[in-house]
């Protein structure tokens, strides 16, 4: 048995510079960076909102809840990096599209109460996919998840309040916040990826610590924990199927159409373009600022020692 | 030199600085400013360091039994080596 195999039969964290199969390696590379590329092509459906926010303090929120996406990014990008891969890299992969990122962030947010589904379902979602992913054998992405996990629950928090102060409110408040989840619940189903049995790479990465339970499960889970929150909100969700199974203890749902998560992670959603587009455009127009930076210490650490 | 940091944050006082992470920035100063809005946007700390990656030396992960062996064989270091009588209490 190798280092690296008994590590992962005890369960203990493989950590940077550990001796490590370049599978695990590549798998571990691959899924931090499309979840670091998430976080940030995340930040424009809801960002789109924050100058029509209806009032200063929905605006100030969703400004905090935007930055965090970025710092989680962040966090992330750092934990990709401790694998040997360039920060640099990593950006013209997301840019030129040979990595992805998840899939609901390619759908439009048409009114204000989308953002508050958004907080709601897919940032639900993303805790219900996260938090095991605090135990992840890999000991950067594990802790990055830890502090990404801490944030979220304000995200989700913040989704549920103000998707509730709608639906309380006036009847044409209330159709936009039905309208909105009408829209949201099958993407946010998605975000779970395919089902088990075309899941490939799932039974690897379970064996190497990497994901802990399956996609359909996770899917399950988070169907289980929404629905009741629904009721809660005043409003449905747009499957005829949703039933409670007293057997199971859990909710049976109606068939996610996967052919339309094929599509979109294709890049045939209804935003993908935009999105890459807008990323692009936000990199040419920082290149100044990060090139006077550069100019700027350079001459200083000239100065320094002159 | 390389713009990536190693960034080490103080939670509170009477705690020392922990590792949290990794940022780029052109210089020290931005490194700082960087890392406050990254690691610290909900009062987790009280005090930053920042430290070029290049600059950390680190001991070999494969050479870890070695390089830790001398220690495993000194039991005499921990006060549980010692027998004294029960009544004792030290
Ligand atoms: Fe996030
Ligand atoms: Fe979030």
């Amino acid at each position: 048995m190798t280092s690296f195999e008994s590590a992962i039969a005890e369960g203990a964290r493989i950590e940077p510079r550990d001796a490590m199969p370049e599978d695990y390696r590549a798998t571990l590379i691959r899924q931090i960076a499309q979840h670091a590329h998430s976080e940030i092509i995340g930040m424009q459906p809801e960002g789109a909102w924050i100058t029509r926010a209806p009032s200063l303090r929905r605006k100030a929120i969703l400004l905090a809840k935007v930055q965090d996406e970025a710092g989680h990014g962040l966090y992330l990008y750092a934990a990709a990096e401790t694998l040997g891969v360039a920060r640099s890299e990593l950006y013209d992969a997301l840019l030129t599209g040979r990595q992805k990122y998840s899939s609901i962030f390619n759908y439009p947010t048409l009114t204000w109460a989308d953002v508050g589904t958004i907080g709601w379902l897919v940032d639900g979602a993303a805790i219900v996919n996260q938090v095991p992913l605090c135990r992840c054998s890999y000991g950067p992405y594990a802790r990055g998840m830890v502090r990404i996990c801490k944030e979220e629950s304000f995200h989700q928090r913040q989704g549920f309040e103000s998707l509730l102060a709608l639906s309380r409110g006036t009847p044409g408040q209330h159709a936009m916040a039905q309208d909105a989840v009408n829209r949201w619940w099958w993407p946010s189903l998605m975000m779970f990826g395919p089902p088990d049995a075309d899941s490939p790479h799932s039974a690897r990465s379970t064996a190497w610590g990497i994901k802990r339970f399956s996609n359909d499960t996770l899917r399950q889970r988070f169907v289980d924990m929404v629905v009741p929150q629904a009721e809660v909100l005043g409003l449905t969700l747009p499957d005829p199927d949703l039933r409670f199974d007293a057997e199971r203890g859990s909710w049976d749902f109606g068939p996610v159409d996967f052919t339309e998560l094929r599509e979109v992670v294709a890049g045939n959603g209804p935003c993908n373009a935009e999105r890459l587009a807008h990323r692009r455009a936000a990199e040419d127009d920082g290149a100044w600022v990060r090139e006077a930076a550069r100019v700027h210490a350079a001459k200083h650490a000239q100065r320094g020692a002159a | 030199m390389s713009d990536l940091w190693e960034v080490f944050v103080r939670p509170k006082r009477g705690l020392s600085h922990v590792h949290v992470g990794s940022l780029h920035a052109a210089d020290a100063e931005l490194a700082l400013r960087h890392a406050r809005d990254v690691y610290t946007r909900r009062g987790e700390g009280v005090s930053i360091w920042v430290v070029p990656s290049v600059q950390v030396t680190a001991s070999s992960p494969d050479e870890r039994d070695s390089f830790f062996d001398p220690a495993a064989d000194k039991v005499y270091r921990h006060p549980s080596f010692y027998e004294v009588p029960d009544e004792l209490q030290i």
